[in-house]
């Protein structure tokens, strides 16, 4: 038996500090024998009697009419499984592209099975043990794709997934329209059997392309197909330094599927995996934050705005230190938890208002962060208006600046600003951070203080005036978002708890109320707004939560989850523990608004056929009973609750089960938002 | 012209209240009302608001301002004129927010201060 080298021995080679050349003598010594390359060209060539059977009119009779029924011969070529490729000796080509992967330390592999990509799924689990990464079965590449994103984000690490040929890409591609806007890594390999004269017909060929990469190229960072083992290894490396590289982003690599299941072949070069080294994230040019420093340590009123701009633990305490040294106002636009909302100096988007001078960073819409538009024009335009005193000075730290491209507009409305760094905000804070401290004249420091008292009485009376709110409908049927959101806080305040997703809950009650300090405890929304992001997304920063002993809990809007809900199957197949608390208010109620919006305008009365939203709207008649749902996919399961005295004790029966390692649904009629 | 029309919509609003039995309002018809144009849709069930609405109820401004606002805004909500949403249901739907009950006070609610 021969021994194969494994993904530890590659990544010791990789301690060493050197590229790991890899061909071992075995593996060699069949895949360099002119007598076996011989052999794999003669088994690789077509039946003799191919041609005979494909065209040669004298071989099946008299040539006939295309559109008669097909022979039994003809219809039994076309519902059987494709011919198999004849059998190869050798060492796969995808059992290196294993090792390659295994030097990555990714743990986990989400996938749709499929035969694009069956050589390295075969490798994956038999070769390399099924282990970093483990395959994750999902019912869908869309599923796929939103639990890396969703994994990332609680993790801090990448997942990479496996996607079939055409058909695949095009299911990924939302989720991966998500990543791209959420500045999220994910790895996206697609299977793809690019040799025409030798790909099995049929089905495996509708599958196929010649660039299935250019599906998702506009929303990727960076793309690649591999001609040979040794270009997947440089690629596979590259691809992960560049998602991985600030701004971080979807990368995609179309895998020919000869590739996979050929032997390892060699013209006398050996095979190597290269080191994996990070990148260091760019920082903004020096004179850039000394202005932008000389701005802040002078400005009477100023404000910052924070989006995606802590990426980590550290990232938060950067943005709390600079806050602090000037006693500044923060906004947090919710991209990911930025700073703590239990912190003083946190405000809402309207302190922009009154500030003289506004540093965005990673803002996602700049634009949208210092102007407002009313969908409500004369003749259906909206109405642009500033937020801001005409000379505010505006500052912009974002390493999005650097990643431009030209055709999906999540780049936003344009707005002027006057140093603007295209760099990563929590690399550049440490040096705006010490630029500050040093530019803070001394007779501006009591005053700086003095905004800091104010602050917390404006902090402490913005508290008071959220749970005012909160208490409005309080004892409503249908249950109340407010009441939603409390009732889960009053069972999970005292775990050390992650909000992996919230989809569609209005006045953003868990951000305004729950005490969020800690990176986790808020990943953001999906990015892109394509609906079908919250369940999948949860799911993956659940199994990221499960490995590092956190309590997961997902708000999951109905409209939402009913876009791929085989995800629950994936969470109950692989033991992830998430709460799930149906936020169902029974409606796109987003669209319900813009359609009653649009009937208005025209004077006319939006038709509501027999539902209570306009038609085409709602999600009733009849109700999905997604507590039912769940438990057909696995899940413990209650609902629907409608009595928000029922809500509190079914929370606590769902909390126990997913603290014993389970995933848990409670299905709750709310109000629409 | 929308000041002129402005002050129309305050007469009309005046006589919806003071007009006498005509146009008496209802309550629980103003809840239907509330359902069938649409105001939970933003407003939720109770008027108590949302981020895509304004919270009405309870204490509703009053309805010289409520009506001119429903008639002419300019701002997120769409305007309804009388063609789409009568007089009749307007005031039936301000009833109905009348009659919304007081929220119990916030810091007597045990899952609201934790």
């Amino acid at each position: 038996m021969k021994r194969r080298i494994g993904a530890h021995e590659h990544r010791a080679r990789e301690a060493a500090g050197r590229d790991a050349a890899i061909a071992d003598v075995s593996r060699r010594n069949f895949l360099t024998g002119v007598a076996v390359a011989g052999a794999v060209t003669t088994v690789a060539s077509p039946p003799a009697n191919a041609a005979t059977q494909a065209g040669e009119p004298g071989a099946a009779g008299a040539r006939r009419p295309s559109a008669l029924p097909p022979s039994t011969h003809v219809a039994a070529k076309e519902t059987a499984p494709p011919q198999e490729l004849s059998r190869i000796k050798g060492v796969a080509g995808s059992d290196f592209m294993v090792d390659v992967i295994k030097t990555l330390d990714i743990k986990y592999l989400p996938a749709n099975p499929a035969s694009s990509f069956r050589g390295l799924h075969e490798s994956l689990i038999d070769y390399g043990g099924n282990k970093m990464p483990e395959f994750l079965t999902c019912m869908h590449e869309e599923s796929a794709v939103g639990m890396a994103h969703g994994y990332f984000k609680a993790a801090g690490n990448p997942l990479m997934t496996l996607c079939h040929g055409t058909v695949g890409m095009q299911h990924a591609s939302m989720a991966i329209y998500n990543a791209w806007c959420d500045r999220v890594p994910v790895i996206v390999v697609g299977g793809n059997d690019l040799d025409a004269a030798h790909r099995p017909p049929g089905v495996p060929t509708i599958h196929s392309a010649q660039d299935i990469n250019a599906l998702v190229r506009d929303f990727t960072k960076w793309d690649d197909t591999p001609f040979s083992l040794q270009h997947f290894a440089q690629s596979f490396i590259r691809a992960y330094k560049i998602a991985m590289t600030p701004p971080y982003g979807p990368v995609a690599i179309s895998l020919d599927a000869g590739l996979q299941q050929e032997p390892i072949t060699s013209n006398g070069e050996k095979l190597y995996i290269p080191r994996y080294v990070p990148t260091s994230p760019p920082q903004g040019d020096s004179a850039a934050v000394k202005e932008a420093a000389r701005l802040l340590a002078n400005a009477q009123n100023p404000v910052i705005v924070v989006d995606r701009a802590a990426r980590s633990e550290n990232g938060i305490r950067l943005v709390v230190e600079l806050a602090e040294a000037l006693q500044a106002q923060v906004v947090d636009l919710d991209g990911r938890l930025n700073f703590p909302n239990t912190h003083y100096l946190r405000r809402a988007p309207s302190a922009v208002n009154n500030a003289d001078v506004i540093i965005g960073m990673e803002l996602t819409d700049y634009w949208g962060t210092v102007n407002a538009w009313i969908d409500n024009g004369e003749h259906g335009i909206g109405v642009n208006t500033s937020k801001i005193k005409p000379d505010t000075k505006l500052i912009s730290i974002s390493s999005v600046d650097l990643n431009t491209k030209s055709n999906y507009q999540d780049l936003q409305r344009f707005q002027v600003v006057d140093v603007q760094m295209a760099a990563d905000a929590e690399a550049t804070l440490p040096a705006l951070i010490e630029a500050v401290k040093a530019q803070i004249p001394n007779e501006r420091k009591a005053l700086i203080e003095k905004r800091g008292e104010a602050a917390r009485k404006a902090f402490a009376e913005a508290k008071d005036r959220a749970r005012a709110e909160a208490a409005l409908a309080w004892d409503a049927s249908p249950i109340s978002t407010a009441r939603m959101a409390m009732e889960i806080w009053a069972q999970i305040k005292d775990l050390d708890w992650s909000l992996v997703s919230s989809s569609g809950i209005g006045n953003h009650w868990p951000n305004r109320l729950w005490r969020m300090e800690k990176h986790y405890q808020w990943l953001g929304l999906s990015g892109g707004y394509g609906v079908g992001y919250g369940a999948p997304a949860a799911v993956g920063a659940a199994l990221a939560n499960r490995d590092l002993g956190r309590f997961s809990v997902n708000i999951q809007a109905d409209g939402d989850l009913m876009y791929a809900p085989g995800v629950l199957w994936t969470a109950a197949r692989h033991n992830i523990a998430l709460l799930t608390v149906m936020l169902n208010n029974r409606g796109y109620h987003q669209e319900v608004m813009h359609v009653q919006r649009l009937a208005s305008f025209r004077n006319r009365v939006a038709s509501l056929g027999k539902d209570m939203g306009p038609i085409g709207t709602s999600i009733q008649n009849p109700d999905i009973e997604y507590h039912k749902l769940a438990e057909s996919m696995g899940w413990w399961a209650k609902g629907p609750i409608k009595d928000p005295a029922d809500l509190g004790p079914a929370l606590k029966e769902a909390v126990a089960v997913v603290r014993s390692g389970q995933p848990a649904l409670v299905n709750v009629w709310t109000q629409p938002r | 012209m929308r000041c002129a029309r402005f002050v129309a919509l305050i007469a009309l609003a005046a006589g919806l209240v003071t007009g006498g039995g005509a146009l008496a309002a209802s309550a629980e018809k103003g809840r239907t009302a509330y359902i069938r144009h649409g105001c939970w849709q933003c407003h939720g069930f109770e008027g108590q608001g949302a981020s895509s609405g304004a919270k009405l109820a309870p204490n509703p401004i009053a309805i010289e301002a409520f009506t001119a606002f429903v008639r002419t805004t300019a701002g997120r909500m769409p305007p309804y004129s009388e063609a789409i949403l009568s007089n009749e249901d307007l005031a039936d739907i301000y009833a109905y927010l009348q009659s919304v009950p007081k929220p119990a006070d916030a810091k007597s609610i045990p899952v609201l201060n934790q």
